[in-house]
């Protein structure tokens, strides 16, 4: 690829997605049909360029994109580091996945709305790069509304139910945007800048200051309301369990943690300086509210019925995990934040995919329902979920033991025994839930005849196939890990702590 | 130390069968050979690293980072190499006693009880080998999660419930053991097993050094049997019997018992166990529990439960052993270790073929079975004789060093304790050998003739080693009184 075009590779990942989805409706006005390759085609593309940037940003340093040739603090800055170039990767490569998985599924289970569906993925991929890219605040607010405008759009088509949790998703959801954007303009008001390089530098000027403070915490809330960090996460399960099977395969991987990243940007790169690393009180309570989220996410995912809102609530507990790292505000509290980010996308992307083949060839994810006939007709998806489970329960070598250990670490070197106990505590929990599924789908003797419907097989291949590479990722990723925190992580700690 | 594959490929050769064996679930027959071929294969790789692992040279297999700054890394030293041996030759003569017995028996799923079979001897390997406390928690993990297929494996609402009893003590342990070693990484500032320990005195508050070597105990004991921490192992005796055989009898809760040594021996340290009292603890948790597990199988019919409450309490010799802080003791409870492992499985290996062959499961019904099975009977003759300790069989000789250890240690209590359990196990092992040789048979059951030569050969080789350990004990012995001398520090035992 000629290396000019990788100059501006930051912009053209998010370009290619907004403009894909604008060409994506016309392209279904066409053929209704072409809406779903085109999707893949844009989203392959864009991990395709992803893939060279990275390799690019690895090779000779970050890049400061500014956009439109303005200079920041005047014009919008894109950052695009190690970190931000590989989580780039990350969402586009599972979007990907997701994309394919939905060939069948998308017609099948909302007939006649794929062109919108698609055109409206596309979008929210190029919001959720959008926030991972951008260095400016005001940017910041726009991605992450675009994120949640087609987050809205997507989880409202699906169930009947869906229009009603998506309202309540759209109620939050708000709420948090004018939150973020209140506290924004206060910090503006006082420091004249939304570019986050120079915020970082400013700030320590005006830290004592009552508007700036009261701007803090707006924006902090704001994000973690999006973030759906305990106990701002109401609206989740509801929007999750109706949604479509692709939609929330998309959503549950990405959304929230696309938001906790920028939690994470704001508090490690913009108030470190001013405040010092994880900001101590804030710091604090955001830890305790991830401590509180594990406990509370594993406990209601335990008495749920219904595969789908199991996994929901589980999201939850997951996202405490990610907020018990950034809160710690250590090294390895960042860590495992990050690397918790890479593996709850691919394990809640690779259980909401086996979720979508069980209600395609099952016809239901109902967990009292499930037998043994679902793993004798869907080894292999039933096979991947086993692997994700387990990385979600945090056993070794899977993916989910690793980040655990991480925030484990982070907490003992940082003496908050309460929070290792919560983290312990957790793996427990998500031990009863995971393997009373296991029990069913392994152990339950199949009742004849007693479901009613034919037998339909194994998911078709370009459902299982993303499965599939999902559950192999788990491994790779656990066996992998310290690849990943030396190579995208190691070269920014100058800058953070 | 040595660079070298060996170790690597010792505990991966069980690993790579996995694949081969679910992928050859059509074919029993060669299924059954990919298991062989590991069992070998692990069996010889072991065996040679033998001549080059002594007192100062290790064999390691270069380090991997598995966790920032901590290597998975496997190193081979006496103490591992000592587990290892044990684990991979009993393995070998378990994979033939297996066919014989699932085919016999006609198990179904087989396929995936070679598959886990398969997978626990490879994690018990990685634990033997394991040069840190992470490895050794990845590994320790790993184990809890293979055995749990084997323990559900015959799908009844028992096994089932079993299973669930076996994962809540199996994962609180694991979180018990994660908290344990990132404390101890955090105090110490290292993770490496070290002969001596490395806990030094002073690094953590008294009570917090109490706290962290309660942690460790919960962790390792449940593996380990320890009570009150026990409750999973009768329970998953509804396993198939070979399962209880070498995971209940040796693989499993020896990795506990290896825990503990590499605990007391490796990372508190002598010391620091003598100057915070922690020896005195598990004294008396061992000591309780060889009494109190005694005197629970006199009571048991089922013959499996009788075995499995008396494994309890053997592994507490080992564990009272090592507790006793003296060389003799220590070495005595290493060699408890392969004691009990030949003479247990012997056992289990007897009980498996009166349940396949004459379906039989109670003390109770095993009258005048001896005529009909004479050379089964005759080795539980043997192994029975070797756990109550009589001469000449090899568990008189570790009995004599526990002993001997107890008083070196200028305690009286232990050696008592040691001795009553003795008569405890003549009291509930010979009646049965009694009943099978001197009671008159039911009827029907002298004409059913011995079992199939797969189950009787490997019982047969497993009672021959009882025997052999007991006149030649060298290999181990030395072993044993090596890892002693490295641990207490000084000249030999």
């Amino acid at each position: 690829m000629r290396p000019d075009l990788l100059n501006h590779a930051p912009i053209l990942i998010i370009l290619l997605f907004l403009g894909g989805a604008m060409v994506a409706v016309l392209a279904g006005l066409l053929q209704r049909r072409l809406a779903q390759p085109w999707a893949v085609g844009i989203t392959g593309s864009a991990t395709l360029l992803s893939l060279f940037g990275l390799a690019r940003v690895l090779q000779e340093g970050a890049l400061r994109y500014q956009l439109g040739g303005w200079r920041a603090p005047i014009g919008i800055e894109l950052i695009y580091d190690p970190l931000s170039a590989f989580l780039v990767v990350v969402i586009c490569a599972v979007s990907l996945l997701v994309l394919i998985h939905g060939r069948r599924i998308v017609p099948e289970e909302i007939p006649g709305r794929e062109v919108p569906f698609f055109a409206v993925a596309l979008m929210l991929i190029g919001g959720l790069c959008g926030i991972v890219l951008t260095g400016d605040l005001f940017n910041l607010y726009v991605f992450i509304e675009i994120v949640s405008l087609s987050s809205y759009a997507l989880l409202g088509i699906g169930t009947k139910r869906s229009p009603l949790s998506a309202f309540r998703y759209l109620v939050m959801g708000t709420t948090a945007g004018s939150f973020y954007l209140l506290g924004l303009a206060l910090i503006f008001m006082r420091t004249g800048t939304l570019n986050m390089t120079d915020l970082a530098e400013i700030l320590p000027f005006v830290s004592g200051q009552v508007p700036v403070l009261v701007g803090l915490a707006f924006i902090l809330v704001g994000l973690s309301l999006k973030a759906a960090i305990f106990p701002l996460h109401g609206w989740l399960p509801d929007a999750y369990t109706d949604g479509c099977s692709t939609a929330t395969a998309l959503i549950a991987p990405l959304g929230t943690k696309t938001a906790l990243y920028a939690i994470l940007r704001f508090v490690f790169f913009v108030l470190a300086p001013a405040y010092g690393a994880g900001a101590a009180p804030i710091g604090t309570i955001v830890a305790y509210a991830g401590a509180a989220a594990i406990v509370w996410g594993s406990f209601m995912a335990m008495s749920q019925k219904e595969l789908k809102r199991m996994l929901a609530y589980s999201s939850v507990a997951q996202v405490g995990y990610i907020a018990l790292g950034i809160g710690l505000g250590s090294r390895y509290g960042l860590i495992g934040a990050v690397l918790h980010i890479l593996n709850h996308a691919c394990m809640k992307a690779c259980l909401f995919l086996v979720t979508g083949n069980l209600r395609r060839n099952v016809g239901h994810s109902y967990l009292p329902n499930l037998d043994a006939s679902v793993r004798r007709e869907m080894p292999w998806s039933m096979a991947a979920f086993c692997v994700a489970a387990i990385s979600m329960i945090g056993l070794p070598p899977t993916a989910g033991f690793f980040s655990k250990w991480y925030l484990a670490l982070g907490t003992v070197e940082a003496g908050q025994w309460p929070l290792l106990v919560a983290l312990l505590v957790s793996t427990l929990l998500n031990g009863v839930y995971f393997f009373r599924i296991f029990e069913q789908v392994y152990l339950k003797p199949a009742r004849e005849g007693a479901s009613g419907r034919e037998a339909r097989g194994e998911a078709p291949l370009s459902m299982l196939v993303p499965t599939l590479i999902f559950a192999v990722l788990l491994l790779i990723l656990g066996i992998g890990n310290v690849y990943i925190v030396t190579t995208f992580l190691e070269p920014i700690w100058a800058g953070v702590l | 130390m040595i660079e070298s594959l060996v170790p690597f490929a010792a505990v991966m050769a069980p690993l790579a069968a996995i694949p081969l064996i679910a992928a050859s679930s059509r074919w029993p027959n060669i299924r059954e050979l990919w298991t062989l071929l590991a069992a070998f294969a692990a069996f010889f790789l072991v065996i040679s690293l033998i001549p080059s692992v002594d007192a100062d040279t290790l064999v390691g297999s270069g380090r991997f980072f598995i966790v920032e700054g901590v290597p998975l890394e496997l190193k081979v030293d006496q103490t591992g190499l000592f587990f290892g041996l044990i684990a991979s030759t009993l393995w070998l003569v378990t994979c033939f006693y297996s066919i014989g017995y699932v085919r016999e028996h006609r198990e179904k799923h087989q396929t995936r009880y070679f598959a886990a079979f398969a997978a626990c001897i490879g994690s018990t390997l990685g634990i033997a080998f394991s040069a840190n406390l992470v490895t050794f928690l990845v590994f320790y993990e790993m184990l809890s999660l293979a055995t749990y297929p084997l323990v559900i494996h015959s799908e009844s609402p028992k096994a089932i419930r079993s299973g669930r009893k076996y994962l809540t003590y199996a994962l609180t342990a694991g979180i018990a053991l994660i908290a344990a070693v990132l404390w101890t990484g955090n105090a110490a500032g290292t993770y490496e097993f070290t002969a001596g320990g490395i806990l030094e005195p002073g690094m953590l508050s008294p009570s917090a050094m109490r706290l962290l070597f309660l942690l460790f105990i919960v962790a390792v004991g449940v593996k380990a049997g320890l009570m009150p921490l026990h409750g999973w192992l009768p329970a998953a005796m509804v396993a198939p019997t070979p399962v209880s055989a070498l995971l209940h009898a040796v693989a499993v809760v020896k990795s506990g018992v290896f825990g503990v040594i590499r605990v007391v021996g490796f990372v508190f340290g002598p010391e620091t166990m003598a100057a915070y009292g922690l020896d005195t603890m598990l004294i008396v948790v061992s000591g309780t529990t060889i009494l109190l597990a005694s005197c629970i199988a006199l009571r048991q019919d089922n013959l499996k439960a009788r075995l499995a409450y008396s494994t309890v309490g053997h592994l507490s010799y080992i564990v009272l052993g090592i507790a006793l802080l003296s060389k003799s003791g220590f070495a005595g409870g290493m060699l408890h270790m392969v004691n009990h492992a030949t003479m247990k499985i012997t056992l289990f290996f007897c009980a498996g073929a009166i349940m396949v062959h004459l379906h039989k499961d109670r003390v109770s019904q095993l009258d005048g079975i001896g005529r009909a099975m004479p050379w089964t009977m005759g080795a539980f003759a043997i192994g029975s004789l070797g756990l109550a300790g009589v001469p000449p069989v090899n568990g008189f000789l570790s009995k004599w060093l526990l002993c001997e250890g107890s008083l070196e240690a200028g305690l009286n209590l232990p050696m008592v304790i040691l001795l009553t359990s003795g008569l405890l196990n003549a009291a509930y092992f010979f009646p049965i050998v009694y009943r099978a040789f001197f009671r008159a048979p039911a009827e029907g059951v002298a004409e059913k003739g011995e079992a199939p030569p797969m189950l009787v050969v490997p019982i047969c080789i497993v009672a021959g080693f009882s025997l052999l350990l007991f006149f030649w004990p060298d290999l181990f012995l030395g072993l044993a009184r090596d890892v002693a001398s490295a641990v207490f520090g000084g000249g030999q035992a």
